[in-house]
Protein backbone atom coordinates (compact mmCIF):
# COMPACT_ATOMS: atom_id res chain seq x y z
CA UNK A 1 0.00 0.00 0.00
CA UNK A 2 2.67 2.46 1.04
CA UNK A 3 4.71 1.48 -1.96
CA UNK A 4 1.78 2.33 -4.25
CA UNK A 5 1.28 5.68 -2.50
CA UNK A 6 4.93 6.46 -2.96
CA UNK A 7 4.86 5.56 -6.66
CA UNK A 8 1.71 7.61 -7.25
CA UNK A 9 3.20 10.58 -5.41
CA UNK A 10 6.39 10.44 -7.47
CA UNK A 11 4.56 9.92 -10.76
CA UNK A 12 1.72 12.41 -10.37
CA UNK A 13 3.16 15.14 -8.16
CA UNK A 14 6.91 15.01 -8.00
CA UNK A 15 7.93 14.31 -11.58
CA UNK A 16 5.66 16.95 -13.15
CA UNK A 17 6.95 19.57 -10.67
CA UNK A 18 10.59 18.61 -11.08
CA UNK A 19 10.32 18.34 -14.86
CA UNK A 20 8.22 21.40 -15.67
CA UNK A 21 8.47 23.88 -12.82
CA UNK A 22 12.10 23.17 -11.99
CA UNK A 23 14.07 21.44 -14.72
CA UNK A 24 17.25 19.55 -13.88
CA UNK A 25 20.75 19.41 -15.28
CA UNK A 26 21.98 16.03 -14.07
CA UNK A 27 25.65 15.05 -14.27
CA UNK A 28 26.73 11.39 -13.89
CA UNK A 29 23.24 9.99 -13.40
CA UNK A 30 24.71 6.54 -14.08
CA UNK A 31 26.70 6.73 -10.83
CA UNK A 32 23.55 6.66 -8.68
CA UNK A 33 23.46 3.48 -6.60
CA UNK A 34 20.62 1.31 -7.88
CA UNK A 35 20.94 -1.32 -5.16
CA UNK A 36 21.55 -1.13 -1.45
CA UNK A 37 22.89 -1.18 1.06
CA UNK A 38 24.06 2.31 0.17
CA UNK A 39 24.14 5.79 1.65
CA UNK A 40 23.77 8.91 -0.48
CA UNK A 41 25.38 11.84 1.33
CA UNK A 42 23.95 15.08 -0.05
CA UNK A 43 24.22 18.78 0.70
CA UNK A 44 21.02 20.25 2.09
CA UNK A 45 19.40 23.52 1.04
CA UNK A 46 15.73 22.79 0.67
CA UNK A 47 13.01 20.22 1.19
CA UNK A 48 13.23 19.78 -2.54
CA UNK A 49 16.61 18.04 -2.17
CA UNK A 50 15.05 14.76 -1.14
CA UNK A 51 12.26 15.04 -3.66
CA UNK A 52 14.64 15.73 -6.53
CA UNK A 53 16.69 12.63 -5.66
CA UNK A 54 13.45 10.64 -5.69
CA UNK A 55 12.65 11.89 -9.16
CA UNK A 56 15.98 10.58 -10.49
CA UNK A 57 15.11 6.96 -9.71
CA UNK A 58 13.01 4.59 -11.79
CA UNK A 59 9.61 3.88 -10.26
CA UNK A 60 10.61 0.27 -9.65
CA UNK A 61 13.35 1.40 -7.24
CA UNK A 62 11.88 4.28 -5.28
CA UNK A 63 10.53 2.13 -2.46
CA UNK A 64 14.20 1.41 -1.66
CA UNK A 65 14.90 5.12 -1.03
CA UNK A 66 14.78 6.11 2.62
CA UNK A 67 15.58 9.69 3.63
CA UNK A 68 16.97 10.01 7.13
CA UNK A 69 15.07 12.95 8.61
CA UNK A 70 14.84 14.85 11.89
CA UNK A 71 12.17 13.35 14.14
CA UNK A 72 11.55 16.65 15.95
CA UNK A 73 10.59 18.34 12.68
CA UNK A 74 8.91 15.70 10.55
CA UNK A 75 6.97 14.02 13.34
CA UNK A 76 5.90 17.34 14.86
CA UNK A 77 2.30 17.11 13.66
CA UNK A 78 0.04 14.22 12.71
CA UNK A 79 -0.48 14.99 9.05
CA UNK A 80 3.20 15.65 8.34
CA UNK A 81 4.17 12.57 10.33
CA UNK A 82 1.76 10.35 8.39
CA UNK A 83 2.97 11.74 5.07
CA UNK A 84 6.65 11.49 5.99
CA UNK A 85 6.44 7.95 7.33
CA UNK A 86 3.98 6.40 4.90
CA UNK A 87 4.42 8.21 1.60
CA UNK A 88 8.04 9.37 1.70
CA UNK A 89 9.22 6.55 3.95
CA UNK A 90 11.59 8.54 6.14
CA UNK A 91 13.70 7.03 8.87
CA UNK A 92 13.18 9.40 11.80
CA UNK A 93 16.34 10.40 13.64
CA UNK A 94 16.39 12.04 17.03
CA UNK A 95 18.45 15.22 17.17
CA UNK A 96 17.97 15.87 20.88
CA UNK A 97 20.94 13.77 22.00
CA UNK A 98 18.89 11.98 24.65
CA UNK A 99 19.02 8.60 22.94
CA UNK A 100 21.98 6.32 23.48
CA UNK A 101 24.51 6.44 20.60
CA UNK A 102 24.21 2.71 20.01
CA UNK A 103 20.47 2.86 19.49
CA UNK A 104 20.37 6.15 17.60
CA UNK A 105 20.97 4.50 14.24
CA UNK A 106 19.03 1.29 14.80
CA UNK A 107 16.40 2.31 12.23
CA UNK A 108 19.11 3.11 9.70
CA UNK A 109 20.87 -0.22 10.26
CA UNK A 110 17.63 -2.13 9.84
CA UNK A 111 16.99 -0.42 6.53
CA UNK A 112 20.55 -0.99 5.32
CA UNK A 113 20.28 -4.65 6.31
CA UNK A 114 17.19 -4.84 4.13
CA UNK A 115 19.21 -3.47 1.19
CA UNK A 116 17.72 0.02 1.20
CA UNK A 117 19.36 3.20 -0.09
CA UNK A 118 19.57 5.88 2.60
CA UNK A 119 19.54 9.58 1.79
CA UNK A 120 21.46 11.43 4.45
CA UNK A 121 22.21 15.11 4.85
CA UNK A 122 25.38 15.44 6.93
CA UNK A 123 24.71 19.17 7.41
CA UNK A 124 21.81 18.17 9.62
CA UNK A 125 19.66 21.15 8.67
CA UNK A 126 18.91 23.14 5.55
CA UNK A 127 20.53 26.22 7.05
CA UNK A 128 21.17 29.32 5.01
CA UNK A 129 20.09 28.90 1.39
CA UNK A 130 22.82 27.77 -1.01
CA UNK A 131 25.54 27.67 1.65
CA UNK A 132 27.00 24.39 2.81
CA UNK A 133 26.98 24.33 6.60
CA UNK A 134 29.22 22.49 9.06
CA UNK A 135 29.02 18.73 8.41
CA UNK A 136 28.08 16.50 11.35
CA UNK A 137 29.93 13.36 12.34
CA UNK A 138 26.94 11.02 12.64
CA UNK A 139 27.43 9.65 9.15
CA UNK A 140 30.85 8.30 10.17
CA UNK A 141 29.45 6.39 13.15
CA UNK A 142 26.75 4.94 10.94
CA UNK A 143 29.20 3.70 8.32
CA UNK A 144 32.33 2.74 10.28
CA UNK A 145 31.29 -0.84 11.01
CA UNK A 146 29.49 -1.40 7.73
CA UNK A 147 31.95 -2.33 4.98
CA UNK A 148 29.00 -3.70 2.96
CA UNK A 149 27.53 -0.22 2.49
CA UNK A 150 28.69 2.08 -0.30
CA UNK A 151 28.88 5.83 0.28
CA UNK A 152 27.99 8.07 -2.65
CA UNK A 153 28.28 11.86 -2.46
CA UNK A 154 25.65 13.94 -4.28
CA UNK A 155 25.41 17.67 -4.70
CA UNK A 156 22.44 19.79 -5.71
CA UNK A 157 22.52 23.46 -6.55
CA UNK A 158 19.72 25.94 -7.10
CA UNK A 159 17.07 24.29 -4.95
CA UNK A 160 17.76 26.75 -2.16
CA UNK A 161 16.83 29.48 -4.64
CA UNK A 162 13.65 27.69 -5.72
CA UNK A 163 12.38 26.89 -2.22
CA UNK A 164 14.59 28.01 0.67
CA UNK A 165 13.96 27.32 4.34
CA UNK A 166 10.99 29.16 5.75
CA UNK A 167 9.47 30.13 2.39
CA UNK A 168 6.24 28.77 0.93
CA UNK A 169 6.53 30.30 -2.54
CA UNK A 170 8.14 27.98 -5.06
CA UNK A 171 9.95 30.01 -7.73
CA UNK A 172 10.98 28.12 -10.88
CA UNK A 173 14.71 27.63 -11.41
CA UNK A 174 16.72 25.06 -13.28
CA UNK A 175 18.70 23.08 -10.75
CA UNK A 176 21.87 21.05 -10.96
CA UNK A 177 22.49 17.59 -9.61
CA UNK A 178 25.97 16.08 -9.63
CA UNK A 179 26.52 12.49 -8.55
CA UNK A 180 30.02 11.61 -7.36
CA UNK A 181 32.12 8.45 -7.28
CA UNK A 182 31.79 5.93 -4.46
CA UNK A 183 33.88 7.08 -1.46
CA UNK A 184 35.95 4.94 0.88
CA UNK A 185 35.26 5.38 4.60
CA UNK A 186 38.48 6.48 6.39
CA UNK A 187 39.46 5.60 9.97
CA UNK A 188 38.42 8.79 11.73
CA UNK A 189 35.34 10.98 11.63
CA UNK A 190 37.47 14.08 11.00
CA UNK A 191 38.91 12.55 7.84
CA UNK A 192 35.50 11.62 6.51
CA UNK A 193 34.17 15.13 7.09
CA UNK A 194 37.21 16.56 5.34
CA UNK A 195 36.81 14.25 2.31
CA UNK A 196 33.10 14.99 2.06
CA UNK A 197 33.71 18.73 2.25
CA UNK A 198 36.30 18.53 -0.50
CA UNK A 199 34.00 16.45 -2.70
CA UNK A 200 31.05 18.79 -2.19
CA UNK A 201 33.14 21.81 -3.18
CA UNK A 202 34.58 20.05 -6.24
CA UNK A 203 31.17 18.88 -7.37
CA UNK A 204 29.53 22.29 -6.81
CA UNK A 205 32.06 23.78 -9.21
CA UNK A 206 30.74 21.45 -11.92
CA UNK A 207 27.28 23.05 -11.71
CA UNK A 208 26.49 25.49 -14.54
CA UNK A 209 24.27 27.56 -12.24
CA UNK A 210 26.94 27.87 -9.54
CA UNK A 211 28.84 31.15 -9.27
CA UNK A 212 32.17 31.47 -7.49
CA UNK A 213 31.24 34.55 -5.48
CA UNK A 214 28.40 32.78 -3.65
CA UNK B 1 -10.67 21.47 -33.31
CA UNK B 2 -7.98 20.87 -35.90
CA UNK B 3 -6.87 23.99 -37.62
CA UNK B 4 -6.72 23.74 -41.39
CA UNK B 5 -3.22 24.71 -42.41
CA UNK B 6 -3.14 26.71 -45.68
CA UNK B 7 -1.70 24.74 -48.56
CA UNK B 8 1.69 26.48 -48.96
CA UNK B 9 2.46 26.17 -45.27
CA UNK B 10 1.47 22.53 -45.38
CA UNK B 11 3.90 21.85 -48.21
CA UNK B 12 6.71 23.59 -46.32
CA UNK B 13 5.94 21.48 -43.26
CA UNK B 14 6.10 18.35 -45.40
CA UNK B 15 9.39 19.53 -46.92
CA UNK B 16 10.84 20.10 -43.43
CA UNK B 17 9.71 16.62 -42.39
CA UNK B 18 11.43 15.33 -45.53
CA UNK B 19 14.65 17.11 -44.52
CA UNK B 20 14.44 15.44 -41.12
CA UNK B 21 14.05 12.01 -42.70
CA UNK B 22 17.05 12.80 -44.91
CA UNK B 23 19.11 13.89 -41.87
CA UNK B 24 18.23 10.70 -40.02
CA UNK B 25 19.19 8.60 -43.06
CA UNK B 26 22.53 10.43 -43.36
CA UNK B 27 23.33 9.81 -39.68
CA UNK B 28 22.35 6.18 -40.08
CA UNK B 29 24.52 5.90 -43.19
CA UNK B 30 27.50 7.49 -41.42
CA UNK B 31 27.15 5.02 -38.57
CA UNK B 32 27.13 2.08 -40.97
CA UNK B 33 30.11 3.33 -43.02
CA UNK B 34 32.49 4.27 -40.15
CA UNK B 35 31.18 2.27 -37.24
CA UNK B 36 34.30 2.90 -35.16
CA UNK B 37 33.56 6.65 -35.01
CA UNK B 38 31.32 8.07 -32.33
CA UNK B 39 28.22 9.78 -33.71
CA UNK B 40 26.34 10.03 -30.42
CA UNK B 41 26.16 13.82 -30.41
CA UNK B 42 25.07 14.05 -34.05
CA UNK B 43 22.46 11.38 -33.40
CA UNK B 44 21.20 13.26 -30.32
CA UNK B 45 21.03 16.49 -32.30
CA UNK B 46 18.87 14.93 -34.99
CA UNK B 47 16.62 13.16 -32.48
CA UNK B 48 16.13 16.47 -30.65
CA UNK B 49 15.23 18.13 -33.95
CA UNK B 50 12.53 15.52 -34.43
CA UNK B 51 11.11 16.36 -31.02
CA UNK B 52 11.27 20.13 -31.42
CA UNK B 53 9.82 20.19 -34.93
CA UNK B 54 7.32 17.47 -34.08
CA UNK B 55 5.98 19.46 -31.12
CA UNK B 56 5.86 22.68 -33.14
CA UNK B 57 3.91 20.99 -35.94
CA UNK B 58 1.45 19.32 -33.58
CA UNK B 59 0.67 22.68 -31.98
CA UNK B 60 0.52 24.44 -35.36
CA UNK B 61 -2.05 21.84 -36.43
CA UNK B 62 -4.03 22.40 -33.23
CA UNK B 63 -3.81 26.11 -33.98
CA UNK B 64 -5.69 28.88 -32.15
CA UNK B 65 -4.79 29.36 -28.50
CA UNK B 66 -2.90 26.08 -28.32
CA UNK B 67 -0.04 27.29 -30.47
CA UNK B 68 0.03 30.63 -28.62
CA UNK B 69 0.23 28.79 -25.29
CA UNK B 70 2.99 26.64 -26.77
CA UNK B 71 5.13 29.70 -27.49
CA UNK B 72 4.28 30.99 -24.01
CA UNK B 73 5.70 27.79 -22.58
CA UNK B 74 8.85 28.24 -24.66
CA UNK B 75 9.17 31.75 -23.18
CA UNK B 76 8.83 30.23 -19.72
CA UNK B 77 11.63 27.75 -20.40
CA UNK B 78 13.85 30.51 -21.78
CA UNK B 79 13.19 32.86 -18.86
CA UNK B 80 13.79 30.07 -16.36
CA UNK B 81 17.10 29.32 -18.01
CA UNK B 82 18.14 32.98 -17.87
CA UNK B 83 17.30 33.26 -14.18
CA UNK B 84 19.08 29.99 -13.48
CA UNK B 85 22.40 30.74 -15.13
CA UNK B 86 22.54 34.40 -14.05
CA UNK B 87 23.29 35.31 -10.47
CA UNK B 88 20.09 36.40 -8.72
CA UNK B 89 19.61 37.71 -5.19
CA UNK B 90 17.74 35.65 -2.67
CA UNK B 91 15.77 38.80 -1.80
CA UNK B 92 14.36 39.02 -5.32
CA UNK B 93 12.55 35.69 -5.31
CA UNK B 94 9.16 37.42 -5.25
CA UNK B 95 10.22 39.76 -8.04
CA UNK B 96 11.23 36.79 -10.17
CA UNK B 97 7.84 35.28 -9.50
CA UNK B 98 6.19 38.44 -10.85
CA UNK B 99 8.46 38.30 -13.85
CA UNK B 100 7.17 34.79 -14.57
CA UNK B 101 3.61 36.07 -14.26
CA UNK B 102 4.28 38.48 -17.11
CA UNK B 103 4.29 35.47 -19.46
CA UNK B 104 0.60 34.50 -19.25
CA UNK B 105 -0.38 38.16 -19.47
CA UNK B 106 1.81 38.93 -22.46
CA UNK B 107 0.52 35.87 -24.33
CA UNK B 108 -3.03 36.73 -23.35
CA UNK B 109 -2.64 40.09 -25.10
CA UNK B 110 -1.40 38.13 -28.10
CA UNK B 111 -4.36 35.75 -28.03
CA UNK B 112 -6.91 38.58 -28.08
CA UNK B 113 -4.89 40.46 -30.70
CA UNK B 114 -4.50 43.60 -28.56
CA UNK B 115 -1.49 45.02 -30.35
CA UNK B 116 -1.25 48.24 -28.32
CA UNK B 117 -0.95 46.37 -25.04
CA UNK B 118 1.26 43.63 -26.48
CA UNK B 119 3.80 46.18 -27.64
CA UNK B 120 4.04 48.27 -24.44
CA UNK B 121 3.27 45.83 -21.64
CA UNK B 122 6.84 44.63 -21.09
CA UNK B 123 8.85 47.70 -22.17
CA UNK B 124 6.66 50.12 -20.18
CA UNK B 125 4.63 48.44 -17.45
CA UNK B 126 6.89 45.56 -16.49
CA UNK B 127 9.93 47.77 -16.95
CA UNK B 128 8.63 50.23 -14.38
CA UNK B 129 7.00 47.66 -12.13
CA UNK B 130 10.01 45.40 -11.56
CA UNK B 131 12.25 47.98 -9.80
CA UNK B 132 9.24 49.15 -7.76
CA UNK B 133 8.60 45.63 -6.53
CA UNK B 134 12.30 45.34 -5.71
CA UNK B 135 12.19 48.54 -3.69
CA UNK B 136 9.33 47.19 -1.60
CA UNK B 137 11.65 44.41 -0.49
CA UNK B 138 14.18 47.06 0.50
CA UNK B 139 17.42 45.25 -0.28
CA UNK B 140 19.78 47.83 -1.78
CA UNK B 141 23.00 45.79 -2.04
CA UNK B 142 23.41 44.88 -5.71
CA UNK B 143 20.14 46.60 -6.67
CA UNK B 144 21.31 47.96 -10.03
CA UNK B 145 22.83 44.71 -11.21
CA UNK B 146 19.83 42.68 -10.09
CA UNK B 147 17.36 45.03 -11.79
CA UNK B 148 19.41 44.89 -14.99
CA UNK B 149 19.49 41.11 -14.97
CA UNK B 150 15.75 40.77 -14.48
CA UNK B 151 14.84 43.41 -17.09
CA UNK B 152 17.18 41.92 -19.65
CA UNK B 153 15.88 38.40 -19.14
CA UNK B 154 12.23 39.43 -19.42
CA UNK B 155 12.81 41.57 -22.50
CA UNK B 156 14.61 38.84 -24.41
CA UNK B 157 12.73 35.74 -23.37
CA UNK B 158 9.21 37.12 -23.02
CA UNK B 159 8.96 40.27 -25.16
CA UNK B 160 11.18 39.19 -28.05
CA UNK B 161 9.85 35.66 -28.30
CA UNK B 162 6.19 36.67 -28.04
CA UNK B 163 6.58 38.33 -31.44
CA UNK B 164 6.59 34.86 -32.99
CA UNK B 165 3.16 34.21 -31.54
CA UNK B 166 1.85 37.60 -32.67
CA UNK B 167 2.65 36.64 -36.29
CA UNK B 168 -0.21 34.16 -35.96
CA UNK B 169 -2.85 36.73 -35.06
CA UNK B 170 -1.96 39.32 -37.72
CA UNK B 171 -4.70 39.64 -40.36
CA UNK B 172 -3.96 37.14 -43.13
CA UNK B 173 -2.61 38.77 -46.28
CA UNK B 174 -1.30 35.73 -48.09
CA UNK B 175 -4.26 33.37 -48.14
CA UNK B 176 -2.26 30.43 -49.41
CA UNK B 177 0.17 30.62 -46.46
CA UNK B 178 -1.77 32.13 -43.55
CA UNK B 179 -0.26 33.08 -40.18
CA UNK B 180 1.51 29.73 -40.01
CA UNK B 181 3.42 30.73 -43.16
CA UNK B 182 5.01 33.71 -41.38
CA UNK B 183 6.03 31.60 -38.40
CA UNK B 184 7.47 28.84 -40.59
CA UNK B 185 9.32 31.40 -42.70
CA UNK B 186 10.90 33.07 -39.66
CA UNK B 187 11.81 29.85 -37.87
CA UNK B 188 13.04 28.06 -40.98
CA UNK B 189 15.21 30.93 -42.19
CA UNK B 190 16.64 31.56 -38.72
CA UNK B 191 17.62 27.94 -38.18
CA UNK B 192 18.89 27.57 -41.74
CA UNK B 193 21.05 30.62 -41.09
CA UNK B 194 22.63 28.89 -38.07
CA UNK B 195 23.33 25.79 -40.13
CA UNK B 196 24.64 27.62 -43.16
CA UNK B 197 26.96 29.84 -41.07
CA UNK B 198 28.36 26.66 -39.60
CA UNK B 199 28.77 24.94 -42.99
CA UNK B 200 30.31 27.97 -44.77
CA UNK B 201 32.61 28.51 -41.80
CA UNK B 202 33.72 24.85 -41.80
CA UNK B 203 34.37 24.87 -45.55
CA UNK B 204 36.04 28.23 -46.08
CA UNK B 205 36.41 29.84 -42.65
CA UNK B 206 39.75 31.63 -42.12
CA UNK B 207 39.24 35.10 -40.66
CA UNK B 208 37.66 35.23 -37.24
CA UNK B 209 35.06 37.97 -36.72
CA UNK B 210 35.10 38.25 -32.94
CA UNK B 211 37.68 35.81 -31.66
CA UNK B 212 37.13 36.88 -28.05
CA UNK B 213 33.49 35.84 -28.00
CA UNK B 214 33.26 32.92 -30.36
CA UNK B 215 36.25 31.27 -32.05
CA UNK B 216 33.97 29.45 -34.52
CA UNK B 217 32.51 32.58 -36.10
CA UNK B 218 34.31 33.61 -39.28
CA UNK B 219 33.89 36.34 -41.90
CA UNK B 220 33.54 33.62 -44.56
CA UNK B 221 30.80 31.87 -42.59
CA UNK B 222 28.92 35.11 -42.03
CA UNK B 223 29.12 36.34 -45.64
CA UNK B 224 28.44 32.92 -47.14
CA UNK B 225 25.37 32.56 -45.01
CA UNK B 226 24.23 36.13 -45.69
CA UNK B 227 24.21 35.39 -49.43
CA UNK B 228 22.57 31.96 -49.04
CA UNK B 229 19.85 33.17 -46.71
CA UNK B 230 19.13 36.25 -48.81
CA UNK B 231 18.64 34.09 -51.90
CA UNK B 232 16.46 31.48 -50.18
CA UNK B 233 14.46 34.15 -48.34
CA UNK B 234 13.78 35.98 -51.54
CA UNK B 235 12.50 32.84 -53.28
CA UNK B 236 10.40 31.68 -50.34
CA UNK B 237 8.97 35.12 -49.43
CA UNK B 238 6.08 35.28 -51.95
CA UNK B 239 5.24 31.66 -51.16
CA UNK B 240 4.96 32.00 -47.37
CA UNK B 241 4.54 35.73 -46.63
CA UNK B 242 2.89 38.86 -48.05
CA UNK B 243 6.37 40.03 -49.16
CA UNK B 244 7.43 40.08 -52.82
CA UNK B 245 10.85 38.84 -53.92
CA UNK B 246 12.57 42.24 -53.55
CA UNK B 247 11.20 42.67 -50.04
CA UNK B 248 12.22 39.07 -49.38
CA UNK B 249 15.84 40.03 -50.06
CA UNK B 250 15.72 42.60 -47.26
CA UNK B 251 13.99 40.08 -44.97
CA UNK B 252 16.85 37.67 -45.66
CA UNK B 253 19.47 40.32 -44.88
CA UNK B 254 17.66 41.14 -41.61
CA UNK B 255 17.28 37.51 -40.53
CA UNK B 256 20.83 36.52 -41.41
CA UNK B 257 22.59 39.44 -39.73
CA UNK B 258 20.23 39.61 -36.73
CA UNK B 259 20.55 35.85 -36.24
CA UNK B 260 24.30 36.23 -36.11
CA UNK B 261 24.04 39.01 -33.53
CA UNK B 262 21.59 37.07 -31.34
CA UNK B 263 23.95 34.12 -31.40
CA UNK B 264 27.01 36.09 -30.32
CA UNK B 265 25.10 38.09 -27.69
CA UNK B 266 24.08 34.88 -25.93
CA UNK B 267 27.61 33.54 -26.45
CA UNK B 268 28.94 36.62 -24.64
CA UNK B 269 26.57 35.99 -21.75
CA UNK B 270 27.84 32.41 -21.47
CA UNK B 271 31.45 33.54 -21.79
CA UNK B 272 30.94 36.01 -18.98
CA UNK B 273 29.48 33.26 -16.78
CA UNK B 274 32.20 30.83 -17.90
CA UNK B 275 29.73 28.17 -18.98
CA UNK B 276 29.58 26.31 -22.29
CA UNK B 277 25.86 25.58 -22.50
CA UNK B 278 22.93 27.35 -20.89
CA UNK B 279 21.38 24.05 -19.82
CA UNK B 280 21.03 20.42 -20.77
CA UNK B 281 17.36 20.21 -21.63
CA UNK B 282 17.82 19.49 -25.35
CA UNK B 283 20.25 16.59 -25.86
CA UNK B 284 22.94 17.45 -28.43
CA UNK B 285 21.99 21.14 -28.45
CA UNK B 286 22.35 22.25 -24.82
CA UNK B 287 19.71 24.45 -23.24
CA UNK B 288 16.69 26.24 -24.66
CA UNK B 289 18.68 29.48 -24.98
CA UNK B 290 21.41 27.71 -26.94
CA UNK B 291 18.79 26.81 -29.53
CA UNK B 292 16.78 30.05 -29.40
CA UNK B 293 19.66 32.55 -29.26
CA UNK B 294 19.35 33.75 -32.88
CA UNK B 295 15.58 33.87 -32.64
CA UNK B 296 15.72 36.36 -29.76
CA UNK B 297 16.94 38.88 -32.32
CA UNK B 298 15.33 37.72 -35.56
CA UNK B 299 11.77 37.43 -34.19
CA UNK B 300 11.13 41.09 -33.25
CA UNK B 301 13.16 42.50 -36.15
CA UNK B 302 11.44 40.38 -38.80
CA UNK B 303 8.07 41.09 -37.19
CA UNK B 304 8.49 44.85 -37.26
CA UNK B 305 9.83 44.76 -40.81
CA UNK B 306 6.68 43.11 -42.17
CA UNK B 307 4.47 45.03 -39.74
CA UNK B 308 5.81 48.31 -41.12
CA UNK B 309 5.27 47.21 -44.73
CA UNK B 310 1.91 45.46 -44.55
CA UNK B 311 -0.09 46.01 -41.36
Amino acid sequence: MNRILKILFVLLVLRPIVLIVLGLNVKNRNKLPMNGPAVIAANHNSHLDTLVIFSLYPLSKIHKLRPVAAADYFLSNKLLAWFSLNVIGIIPLSRSGEIDKGKLFSGCHEALDAGDILILFPEGSRGEPEKTGQLKKGIFYLLKDRPDTSLIPLVTHGLGRALPRGEALLVPFNCDVVVGDKLPVPDTSGDLIMILNQKFTQMLNLCPTFHEEE
Amino acid sequence: MLNTIPVNSLYVMLAVAGLLVLASLVVYGLKVINHDKDYTELQQRVTSWWWMIGLLFVFLLLGGNYIIAFFGFVSFLALKEFFSILPTRQADRNVLFWAYLSIPLQYYWVSIGWYGMFIIFIPIYMFLFIPMRMVLKGEVDGFIKAAGIIQWSVMLSVFSLSHIAYLLVLPVQNNLAGGAGLVLYLLFMTQLNDVSQYVWGKLFGKHKIIAKVSPNKTVEGFVGSLVTITLVSSVLAPYLTPLNMMEGIVAGLIISSAGFIGDVVISSVKRDLKIKDSGSMIPGHGGVLDRMDSLLYTAPLFFHYIYYLYY
